[in-house]
């Protein structure tokens, strides 16, 4: 199996978030980067999964500049084989995923694993584009998965429940809980990560389809109104007339 | 025009499909174009779709569909009606089709739309970002856009004068190179993701069996119920209830949590839920912070009065 993960960055979750004046940049100052943890603990570790299962080789693929060179090092000592990075900082999903769809319809390709979402946009929209622009199959949301040579069966996400898919490869798939656990880099991973080779591309031409207009942080929420654990009919009470539930 | 999925199972339009279509109607309103809703899983006529906002509905098919089967049959009537905005829900559907269409149709796509405006007579979405801890609003330069609404964020508004027309135009189905073998329910109650009240429980209930009193309080709200990770991850509840950042985002109207720390990967799961109700022993736990009403107590007394409570409130109406 030849599988390619798409690996992206994302500030760590207890970033502080905060926007430029004009409310339009999210301003990365201080902020700790990390690789998207759907990315990294799904589907890197569901693809080196496959790959210890079936033979092959793990690619990781990241678009972005040269400062993202941590993360793909450490994709890299997880156990990745090689990584190509699209020296590019891309404007939208869109060009994202059509810089991932360049570079993966010339490779021969078997399988593109990626997270569920990022944690900073939270679109889930790279996978299912990938797929559209190579005409693959996509399977998004996934939470298992059982490969017997060229088939594969899928459980993803439906409403409270789970659908269960059979689908050849090729096929794009993003990756939820429960597919994979996460696995730490060892020293010996981290040494031979230096080692592994990182192709620099450059990006195909590119134009935004959608733009910014404002970011927002919310209102601060009003101070929460205690009520007393002696008199449990306050709460009913709450729930009666304020909350309209009873 | 507008083109909206509406998906209909049990004979019955699903809740999402009908926040996408209030949706598209604010969009109709602002950009003065028309609906026309395509029903997946049914090929009768729901009725009551005009009071949603369709003026058209398309039909084209009666079979179960696999996902990319969808995603052909609206690539086909898009063409047809040369679409300028398609929007569908970001359910579990919309995440299978909804940015496959995008790119099919080299459309800006936005998912997780949570509301629109207008901005002279252009529409700008917004969206949640950092998982939760801020908004964004967009616009879309582009000639056809896709929209993926986030489900329980869009208010169904059934006030609309129009008629629906059928239209009889035949689309073809293509083959499909997914096949589904079995879709497995696994709750009988509400999903989590569409639930309207969601009771949830942490690491303060101590023990799988002491979960009684929490589904006691769900079954008395009509509620589902939903966990922190650790209790997933324990197996002391299932997976499908873990709710933040690494499980389910939701965003019910009323979010009751007991005996959860109230951890910031918690929140961002949560955190937009319209109001949060927090029942923990800790004057310190940082979910008061992020509450509208809060209990300090220990919730093995606090949790069965108050099931008593509503039990007897109940009885005497
Ligand atoms: C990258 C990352 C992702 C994560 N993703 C998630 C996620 O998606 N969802 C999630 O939930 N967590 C997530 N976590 C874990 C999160 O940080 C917290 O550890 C977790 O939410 C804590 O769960 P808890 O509140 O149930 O348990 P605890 O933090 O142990 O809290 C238990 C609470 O119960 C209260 N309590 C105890 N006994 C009683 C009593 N008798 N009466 C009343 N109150 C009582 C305590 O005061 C305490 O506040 C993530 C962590 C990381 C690092």
């Amino acid at each position: 199996m030849k599988i390619l993960v798409c690996i992206s960055k994302t500030p760590d979750t207890t970033s502080k978030i905060a926007f430029d004046s004009s409310n339009k940049k999210f301003v990365e100052d201080g902020v700790q980067f990390i690789m998207n943890p759907y990315d990294e603990w799904y589907a890197l570790v569901r693809g080196l999964e496959l790959k210890e299962q079936l033979g092959g080789q793990v690619d990781v693929i990241h678009v972005g500049d040269q400062n993202s060179e941590s993360i793909i090092r450490k994709a890299l000592a997880i156990g990745a084989d090689a990584a190509i990075r699209i020296d590019h900082t891309p404007v939208d999903s869109f060009d994202t995923a059509s810089q991932i769809a360049e570079i993966a319809k010339s490779r021969g390709y078997d399988l593109i694993f990626l997270g569920k979402e990022t944690l900073d946009h939270n679109g889930s929209e790279v996978g299912g584009l990938v797929a559209g622009l190579l005409d693959w199959p996509y399977i998004a949301y996934a939470s298992k998965l059982t490969q017997q040579n060229d088939t594969a069966i899928i459980e993803s996400e439906l409403e409270g429940g789970v659908r269960v898919i059979e689908c050849k490869v090729p096929f794009v798939m993003s990756c939820a809980k429960g597919i994979a656990e996460q696995r730490i880099p060892n020293m010996m991973g981290i040494m031979n990560s230096k080692k592994k080779p990182l192709e620099v591309i450059s990006p195909i031409a590119s134009e935004a389809k959608i733009e910014i207009e404002k970011f927002e942080l919310p209102s601060g929420k009003a101070s929460v109104k205690m009520l007393s654990p002696d008199n449990i009919d306050e709460l009913v009470d709450v729930f009666k007339n304020e909350l309209k539930i009873l | 025009m507008i083109i909206t999925v509406v998906e209909i199972q049990d004979n019955k339009i699903k809740k999402t499909s009908l926040e996408a279509l209030s949706l598209a109607s604010k969009i109709s309103e602002i950009k003065g174009i028309k609906i026309c809703a395509v029903c997946i899983g049914s090929d009768q006529l729901p009725v009551e779709l005009g009071s949603y906002g369709a003026d058209e509905v398309i039909l084209p098919s009666a079979e179960a569909l696999e996902n990319d089967q969808i995603t052909s049959l609206i690539l086909q009537i898009s063409k047809d009606k040369s679409a300028s905005h398609i929007v569908l829900s970001l359910n579990s559907t919309g995440k299978n089709i909804a940015s496959v269409l995008a790119a099919k149709l080299n459309a800006g796509l936005i998912s997780g739309v949570i509301a629109v405006q207008a901005k002279g007579s252009d529409v700008t979405y917004t969206k949640n970002v950092f998982s939760g801890k801020a908004t964004a609003t967009y616009s879309i330069p582009n000639a056809v856009s896709v929209i993926a609404v986030s489900p329980n964020s869009i208010p169904v508004l059934s006030d609309k004068q129009k008629i629906a027309t059928k239209l009889d135009t035949r689309f073809s189905i293509v083959p499909s190179k997914l096949k589904t073998l079995e879709k497995r329910i696994i709750t009988g109650k509400t999903p989590l993701a569409e639930a309207s009240i969601v009771v949830s429980a942490g690491r303060g209930l101590k023990d799988p069996s002491n979960w009684n009193i929490i589904e006691d309080l769900a079954d008395l709200l009509g509620a589902t119920t939903a966990c922190s990770r650790p209790v997933s991850d324990i197996g002391w509840r299932p997976h499908h209830e873990h709710v933040g950042q690494t499980g389910l985002a939701i965003r019910p109207n009323v979010y009751i949590a007991i005996g959860i720390s109230g951890a910031i990967q918690h929140l961002a799961g949560v955190n937009n839920s319209r109001k949060i109700i927090v029942i923990n022993k800790d004057p310190e736990a940082p979910f008061f912070k992020a509450a509208d009403y809060g209990i300090c107590g220990d919730l093995f007394e606090i949790v069965p009065k108050l099931n008593e409570a509503i039990k007897k409130y109940k009885s005497n109406t």
